[in-house]
């Protein structure tokens, strides 16, 4: 049996499709996919995330822990900050992305996948031992709604205080949305501008219906997962399970940088991970745009055009709707040179390959 | 809700068959209900006018943002006719699965044998919702 978040009932009013998704009973989406993925390009989009873990970390060695359990420089965050991150495990295997949002001097929140937080809360439990730090796995508690897309800030406005103008992007402060309390964080997953609001989940439904009142105007549509994939994917975002899975190392999915060897003491992976910031990977993520209307998919094979020889595979692909053709991310030998194709069920469809992200909003 | 229309008749794997009593020749096409559990089509790939196919054949594919699905016969026969405007337009599966998205027509051998009913293929799509 799937999850259902606090807002199911929402979801079946509105006759969305739902889906299972890591355990939890998801909307996939409410109506066209392609009309909730243009809302959020071109004025905002409502989502429901309570799939997401939220695990709290607090104490005087709070940030001292994080250093350790993560590969970030947690500890030098601000309070009211958040960081783009990763847990890794000690042979340097990414075992799930995070953003962890520095609450005060001595909490943070990691926020971590669905099908991911109950192991990463077990793991930050072991690795914060010793540390004067408490883990608390709080996923239950929290409902999660996104607001994304340019219109996201008027709206939003309608219904706090909070001093949103002055919040930047991978910054959030605790404040009141509709009445109710919630952490406001300027963080989102779609390549726009725009907030994630957490929330308590008896809470839930006043806040979403607040929002949908105060985006009408707006033209705020609900969106489903389904959108927010090929949101991600235009904006070049890894996808853990997709780009990032435990058989790859920060480095070879192209994001060495959140790995922070700079960073007083040991953390986990480091032995591994040292080695490996100067060594080139054989693969490089890409992206990959198909000249004809068939989408490259997950797990497709890339090929070399006429010769055929396998030189990578497709991680994530999907008809994209602001480039009007298929794009994908794959991993692909660096040392492929010429044509690019990808073998779309025994036929080779050409791609062009590019550099990501396919998409970049205009700020 | 989707609809069912009652003059067509139905396939287990939710495509639509129209036309029969005008002699040989039949329209195929995939129901609304398939439409909606695609989602967004975006690309329809239909067999080459001529092709000669059998019952269950995989004949052609409709992609959605999600998923591939195979188009399939759902008799012997042979492709008379395939339908330009939906190939150019996919979206037309989801705005007009029993008119304009339509797939192909083929010349069939015999009756087609096995098809459901408008009622008997509400009761199959009840049992998948």
């Amino acid at each position: 049996m799937s999850k259902p978040t606090p807002l199911r009932g929402i979801h079946e009013d509105l006759g969305a499709t739902l889906t299972d998704f890591a355990g939890w009973l998801m909307p996939l989406r409410y109506g066209s996919e392609s009309a909730e993925h243009n809302a959020v390009r071109q004025a905002a989009g409502l989502f429901d995330l309570s799939h997401m873990g939220e695990i709290f970390v607090t104490g005087r060695e709070a940030g001292a822990a994080l250093d350790h359990a993560l590969v970030g420089w947690i500890s030098a965050l601000v309070p009211g900050r958040a960081r783009y991150t990763m847990i890794c495990a000690q042979d340097g295997g990414i075992l799930d992305d995070l953003i962890v949002y520095r609450l005060g001097d001595e909490e943070f929140m990691v926020v971590a996948n669905a099908a991911n937080y109950p192991m990463v809360a077990e793991e930050l439990t072991k690795r914060a031992q010793g540390f004067a730090a408490e883990v608390e796995d709080r996923s239950h508690h929290y409902a999660l709604i996104a607001v994304q897309g340019p219109q996201s800030q008027t709206l939003l406005s309608t219904l706090t205080d909070a001093d949103l103008p002055g919040l930047k992007y991978y910054a959030g402060l605790p404040g009141t949305v509709a009445g109710v309390q919630a952490l406001i964080a300027r963080t989102g997953y779609t390549g726009e501008d725009g907030f994630e609001l957490f929330v308590e989940g008896n809470e839930a439904v006043k806040v979403w219906e607040a929002l949908t009142r105060a985006g009408a105007p707006y033209a705020l549509r609900p969106a489903g997962l389904s959108a927010r994939d090929t949101l991600r994917l235009e904006a070049g975002m890894p996808l853990y399970g997709n780009e990032l899975s435990s058989a790859l190392t920060p480095f070879d999915a192209g994001l060495g940088r959140v790995v922070r060897f700079d960073k007083p003491g040991d953390f986990v992976g480091r032995a591994a991970l040292e080695p490996l910031k100067d060594v080139p990977p054989r693969r490089r993520l890409v992206g990959l745009i198909a000249t004809g209307r068939r989408v490259p998919r997950h797990g497709y094979p890339v090929v070399l055009a006429g010769g055929g020889d396998v030189v990578g595979e497709v991680t994530s692909g999907a008809p994209s709707q602001s480039l009007g053709k298929p794009i994908a991310m794959a991993y692909v030998d660096t040392g492929a040179t010429g044509d690019l194709a990808v073998d779309i069920r025994g036929t080779h469809e050409p791609v062009e390959r590019v550099e990501l992200p396919f998409y970049r909003r205009n700020k | 809700m989707s609809s069912i229309p009652d003059e067509l008749q139905y396939t287990k794997e939710h495509e639509w068959v129209g036309g029969l009593d005008d002699g040989r020749t039949v329209t195929v096409g995939v129901t609304e209900f398939a439409a909606q559990a695609l989602g967004d089509v975006v690309f329809v790939q239909l067999p080459e006018v001529g092709t000669r196919v059998e019952a269950g054949d995989s004949v052609g594919e409709i992609e959605s943002t999600k998923s591939v699905n195979d188009l399939f016969s759902p008799a012997d026969g042979e492709v008379v006719e395939i339908n330009p405007v939906v190939v150019d337009d996919p979206s037309l599966v989801n705005s007009d699965p029993y008119g304009d998205g339509w797939m192909f027509r083929m010349r069939v051998d015999n009756d087609p044998q096995d098809l459901l009913s408008a009622e008997e293929y509400t009761a199959l799509t009840q049992s998948e919702s």
